[in-house]
């Protein structure tokens, strides 16, 4: 155990070990998605050597698919602008202002990190039938939203706090009125904690097939996620055509993930890791 | 006179700033989040209130049919949280050890371990029901390929294989969260003491468990108090995998599952028992709010131990 702890290949090692057991599993699935459903049918392990691309073009050609994929971007980026807005506002007010009721106000933001949404709801399906935004997309975007809200608002006063009071003060000896020391001056400033909030709250929106599932009833307005559920029924033997339809739904943050990781990783890890 | 001006002015702006975002949160997270204690005291027909219950739904939830599905399901919710626990905390601190240790390549390790972490459990479902299939899957292909026949089970649709199936899932998918949680530990510790102890002729082990092991204790709290969270809340991989009766058999049921059957009709019978969903629900709140907070006051007092 000694000599392990010691040994810089014995923890080399590990980490190859460990991304083979990662890497594996999704390599199986952008393989699979390139061959035939005969041909998989036939040898599930064999190289994709001649890509058979019709897999994807055949999801495309169902024309639900396209519909899932728009819903989710609308829901997601709909979700992400109110979110976005409202935690830069609310987070200015709270990390740069001292007002009557702000301890109030705070305690009522870290109240709503504490509630586990899923159990509220039943409630919310009642209230939203009543309030007319039951299968609705903006009901399904304003109930995101206020579930990442209160982390957002948090994280976002905790970077207005950290910039030096002598920004806005200047900014004001200068004439600018307090929107503009917002906009102008420290929004600029705070586009890390812009990035963090985004990744945040973004990913386990556009990966979340609960709330739709629950709220969304029309064909027309469903997510890709609960969409998959669909898809993965109507096609149960067509192999291709199902890990065509899985690789199309992971891809885009597939593709974000290998642009931006370190942001993803600060992002989705904020709330669990100071600092 | 121009400073009061300026609060005032403030005062007014902070105003405008915070309803918004405020009035979002109260409308669609509090007041569902009250209003849930209170469905749990009436009478439901439907998604329509009755009249007053008192503790009936309480009654009915801890009797004949749903006592034995309530147990079962809590065992699980135990069985799960034990077991990801366990294994996703030694692999996490194994890992960020090793990152730790080797840094070499760091980024590159750490960016694939938590790339599963992106994935959605929707698609993580789905590809491991691939991969675990007993026809095509790649496991019981490798299996069958080293006249393993005993070691190719029907992972998923075996009721004693699918729980411990659906727990190893969640390691792939999530093991690269602690990792990167406990890697921020270690990080934090002052390069101060190991040194010293280098200096007075410990043993690498040694340091990793007298040192460096106690002072990860705040990472620690973290990850107990999310994984304990998480497991009590388990839903979505068992749904995409089981359905909404924890198939096999109810071998993969939780409670949260129940609670989702219980709120909107499960397949089979189709009608719903709000009352008593309801029920269930203050009880899921009661078991994670109080284990998580005691949790993290008896973790927190450790810490300071250390």
């Amino acid at each position: 155990m000694t000599n392990l702890f010691s040994s810089k290949t014995f923890f080399r090692a590990v980490l190859i070990f460990n991304s083979f057991s990662i890497l594996l599993p999704v390599f199986f699935l952008i393989n699979s998605s390139l061959r035939s459903s005969n041909d998989f049918a036939a040898n599930p392990m064999k190289l994709a050597t001649h890509p058979y691309w019709q897999n994807f073009s055949q999801v495309w050609a169902d024309g639900a698919f396209a519909t899932y994929l728009k819903n989710s971007v609308v829901i997601t980026g709909g979700s992400l602008i109110v979110i976005l807005v409202f935690s830069l506002g609310a987070g200015f007010a709270l990390g740069r202002y001292d007002f009557k009721g702000h301890a109030l106000v705070t305690g009522f933001i870290l109240s709503g990190m504490l509630v586990p949404a899923k159990l509220a709801i039943l409630p919310l399906f009642i209230q939203l039938k009543w309030m007319h935004l039951l299968d609705s997309q903006l009901g399904l975007i304003l109930v995101y939203a206020s579930g990442a809200l209160p982390a957002g608002i948090f994280i976002m006063s905790g970077f207005f706090r950290s910039l030096p009071v002598d920004l806005d003060n200047a900014a004001r000896v200068d004439g600018a009125s307090e929107i503009q020391v917002l906009r102008k001056v420290l929004v600029p400033l705070v586009k890390p904690g812009i990035a963090i909030v985004a990744i945040y709250s973004a990913i386990p929106i556009w990966n979340d097939f609960f709330l739709p599932l629950v709220f969304i009833q029309s064909p027309e307005k469903k997510t890709i996620m609960q969409g998959l559920t669909i898809f993965f029924g109507e096609y149960s033997s067509q192999w291709g055509i199902i890990f065509a339809g899985l690789m199309i739904a992971a891809l885009p943050l597939i593709v974000l993930y290998l642009v931006l990781s370190e942001q993803f990783i600060k992002g989705l890890t904020a709330g669990a890791v100071k600092g | 006179m121009a400073k009061q001006g300026l609060k005032r002015q403030q005062n007014r702006f902070a105003a405008i700033l915070l309803l918004p975002g405020l009035l979002t949160v109260l409308i669609f997270t509090s007041i569902p989040a009250l209003t849930t204690l209170s469905y749990a005291f009436f009478h439901w027909k439907g998604f329509s209130r009755g009249g007053f219950a008192g503790l009936e739904n309480f009654h009915r939830l801890f009797a004949f049919p749903f006592k034995d599905q309530l147990f079962m399901a809590f065992r699980h919710n135990i069985l799960v949280f034990v077991g990801i626990y366990v294994i996703q905390t030694s692999l996490g601190i194994l890992l960020a050890y090793a990152l730790f240790k080797a840094p070499r390549g760091q980024r590159f390790f750490r960016t694939v371990a938590f790339f599963p972490v992106i994935f959605s459990l929707v698609i993580v479902g789905y590809m491991w029901q691939s991969i675990l299939n007993p026809f095509y899957g790649p496991v019981n292909w490798f299996f069958h390929h080293i006249h393993w026949e005993f070691a190719a089970q029907t992972w998923l649709g075996n009721t004693s294989t699918a729980l411990p199936t659906l727990v190893f899932i969640n390691l792939w998918r999530w093991v690269g969260f602690p990792t990167i949680i406990f890697l921020a530990g270690f990080n934090a510790i002052s390069t101060d003491y190991v040194e010293a102890a280098r200096i007075d002729g410990a043993s690498e082990g040694k340091i990793f468990r007298k040192i460096l092991l106690p002072l990860l204790a705040p990472s620690m709290t973290i990850v107990t108090i999310l994984t304990f969270i998480g497991a009590f809340e388990w839903f979505d991989l068992p749904y995409v995998l089981g359905g909404s009766s924890g198939g096999p058999a109810g071998s993969t049921d939780t409670l949260a599952l129940m609670f989702y059957r219980l709120s909107f009709g499960s397949v089979d019978s189709g009608a719903n028992e709000i009352g008593i969903g309801s029920a269930l629900g203050v009880i899921i709140f009661a078991v994670v709010g109080i284990g998580a907070t005691y949790g993290s006051k008896f973790l927190r007092a450790r810490e300071v131990e250390a």
